[in-house]
């Protein structure tokens, strides 16, 4: 076999999920439950400036801040973005604006977005005032959004005290993230898929080193070149080395002991590794001649079976150890 | 060259064609002719080379440690000295560079690369925000590049013209860069968050490059003239935007000021500004007056392949001095929303 044009491009839906379970300090907790109980705090630096969102160090100094201050939940636009198109996860799903709030009687501002019917009523300077979520649990999000207040209302101007102290106080988040890709697997591995749908094994010879690799991933790893020949191995092989599971993973449906092996199919220049069934655990051994058995509908060999060959000489396949 | 204890130099540079997909090339597939033709320009074979570094991101690729597969693509048996950074290529380039100044090493050879067209790259890169009182809004890189925008705008600094003059200029540079992945007329077009419009923005895409460095007189023997690397330094601000001023990039000023940028005038900048607005920005801080040439690559509104982007400007400010059509020269980098984080290197050529 030698380079074919690859099949079409393989292309599949992968999605990575992370909810992230993170730990609040003293002062995020406090300014995170003060958002569940409709109070916003801030903290205050040695030199008297009011940072909200509150940091736990002073960024100029490094000095660690404890002095939580409570500031308006009224605030001036320092600057703004009109985004037309909201996408997922965003506050808002009608077209809102970015904005960085300087809530009354803090010194800097806080990213969050505004409710309002268009760019044309959005400007820095105006003033706008929280909007809360209908159910607050203690995050960021418990602040709905901003919507536009009147000049006319009060300002709040003066930051005071806060203990920072609340009832059941909240101490953690859970930093929820999920991000869609299709996935794309390449030339080489697009080849090994459609391979394996034919129930056959690709693999591809490095023109520098001639080694086989199997599953190829397009690149000789000692050589540094593509490894564009590609090369039918299998279906049979050598089980190199093995171990013995004795823990049963979850979800997985099968019964322990069983052998997990390396094994070298037959022209390949490297040994790939899967379960060894068809023969008692501690009759597996170095050497056994093994050959992939495949279930219905089956998009790789659902385990490796003994060939009834007799087995391989150690000399054969010890440089795949 | 007093500054450093040794010299070391950009002695080559190579980069893909920046595209908006490769679905037919794993990111091995796409960056192994980049190495090959790195190494291919100073005759060095991958076992020569004296540390390997690189930079990408598990978040574009969706994938946990997917740098080590480009490994392949370099040749790491027998084993090399190799390291990564989850960054641009330009900080794996900085880790490079100091290894070097160690003596540890007398070259080194530096990749980065990044696929973002499996993704949402505005969404994906929400995640390298503050994870307590801002990823949980999912505001995208547009959005907070427009805050910056407006910000700029409110101060005076620039307007919706100004910044529709720097896309358009960076696209019509970028004709003479068959790497890019645009070039020539681009329609301004609609906001995609006000005030940015699409030519305010950078293309989505995918692409590597690689730059190999060398110390002294190894450099010299590779290279007849030497991008030497005369001042590099980086500085990060807070990452509360709403801390920071907008309109200025005092990280940037710093690291220039270390790197020696003001010592004497430069003839180039390859700036890494994905953003129209961020050029405004970047301008001021390093103080670029007008007989600058300014991304004469057509930089990264022309093409931002991401983790890739910064260190082509090193890259393409290298190659400038290769040619002669610089003497002295700042490459610029940067990560992080709204230019949090900033790298600045000076490059010089021997004079004649």
């Amino acid at each position: 076999m030698t380079a074919a044009s690859p099949p079409e491009i393989l292309r599949a839906p992968l999605v990575v999920e992370f909810p992230f379970t993170r730990s609040l300090g003293p002062v995020q907790s406090a300014f995170l439950t003060g958002l569940r109980e409709g109070v916003v705090l801030g903290v205050t630096t040695a030199d008297g400036k009011v940072m909200v969102p509150p940091v736990e160090y002073d960024p100029v100094t490094a000095e660690e801040i404890r002095d939580l201050v409570e500031v308006g939940t009224t605030g001036t636009v320092t600057t703004w973005a009109w985004n037309g198109s909201p996408r997922p996860n965003q506050p808002l799903a009608t077209p809102f604006a970015w904005v960085l709030v300087r809530l009354d009687g803090a010194d800097t501002a806080l990213l969050h977005a505004l409710d309002a019917p268009g760019p044309e009523a959005v400007a820095t300077g105006m003033r706008v005032r929280v909007r809360w979520a209908a159910e607050r649990k203690g995050a960021i999000t418990d602040i709905a959004c901003f919507e536009p207040a009147g000049d006319g209302e009060p300002r709040d101007a003066q930051a005071t005290p806060h203990s920072g102290e609340f009832a059941d106080a909240v101490t953690g988040i859970v930093a929820e993230a999920r991000l869609d890709y299709s996935y794309s697997p390449g030339r080489a591995q697009t080849a090994y898929i459609a391979g394996l749908s034919e129930q056959k094994t690709i693999g591809e010879r490095c023109p520098s080193c001639h080694k086989v690799y199997v599953p190829p991933r397009g690149a000789c790893p000692t050589c540094g070149v593509a490894t564009t020949d590609r090369v039918e191995v299998g279906p049979a092989g050598t089980v190199t080395t093995y171990c013995i599971v004795n823990i049963k993973a979850k979800n997985l449906d099968i019964e322990v002991p069983y052998v997990y092996a390396h094994i070298a199919l037959d022209g390949a220049g490297l040994a790939l590794h899967g379960r060894i069934g068809g023969i008692p655990y501690d009759q597996v051994r170095m050497g056994l001649r093994v050959e992939p058995v495949w279930t219905e509908g089956g998009r790789y060999p659902d385990h490796y079976r003994p060939t009834g060959e007799p087995d391989a000489d150690y000399d054969v396949y010890k440089e795949l150890i | 060259m007093a500054r450093y204890a040794r010299e070391v130099a950009v002695v080559a540079f190579a980069q893909s064609d920046h595209l908006r997909r490769t679905d037919e090339l794993s990111e091995v597939e796409m960056v192994m002719p980049v190495l090959h033709k790195v190494l291919a320009a100073t005759g060095l074979k991958a076992g020569e080379i004296g540390f390997t570094c690189s930079g990408s991101s598990d978040y574009l690729a969706g994938r946990a440690f997917s740098f080590t597969m480009t490994l392949d693509g370099v040749g790491a048996w027998p084993p090399i000295s190799e390291s990564h950074v989850e960054m641009d290529g330009a900080w794996a380039l900085y880790e490079a560079w100091v290894k070097i100044q160690t003596g540890e090493a007398d070259t080194a050879l530096v990749y980065s690369y990044g696929k973002s067209s499996p993704g949402s790259v505005r969404d994906v890169l929400t995640r390298q925000l503050d994870p307590y009182y801002v990823a949980p809004l999912w505001p995208d890189s547009v959005a907070l590049a427009a805050l910056q925008a407006q910000a700029l705008i409110d101060a005076g600094e620039t307007d919706e013209a100004g910044l529709a003059e720097i896309g358009a200029r960076s696209r019509a540079s970028a004709g003479a860069n068959p790497h890019a992945q645009l070039s020539g007329a681009v329609a301004q077009g609609d906001y995609q968050v006000a005030p940015l419009r699409t030519g305010d923005c950078p293309p989505i895409g995918d692409g590597a490059a690689a730059v190999i460095l060398a110390a002294g007189d190894v450099a010299r023997r590779l290279c007849e003239r030497p991008a030497w690397i005369t001042g590099i330094d980086h500085r990060i601000e807070a990452h509360s935007l709403g801390l920071r001023d907008l309109t200025d990039s005092p990280s940037t000023r710093i690291a220039a000021e270390h790197a020696g940028v003001f010592e004497s005038p430069v003839d180039t900048a390859e700036l890494h500004a994905p953003f129209s607005s961020q050029e405004v920005v970047l301008r001021k801080a390093l103080g670029l007056g007008g007989d600058v040439a300014v991304n004469p690559s057509g930089g990264a509104l022309a093409a931002n392949p991401m983790m890739a982007a910064g260190l082509i400007r090193i890259g393409e400010a290298a190659a400038r001095i290769h040619r002669g059509e610089s003497d002295r020269a700042v490459a610029h980098a940067t990560s992080g929303p709204c230019l949090q984080q900033n790298l600045v290197a000076v490059l010089e050529g021997d004079r004649a």
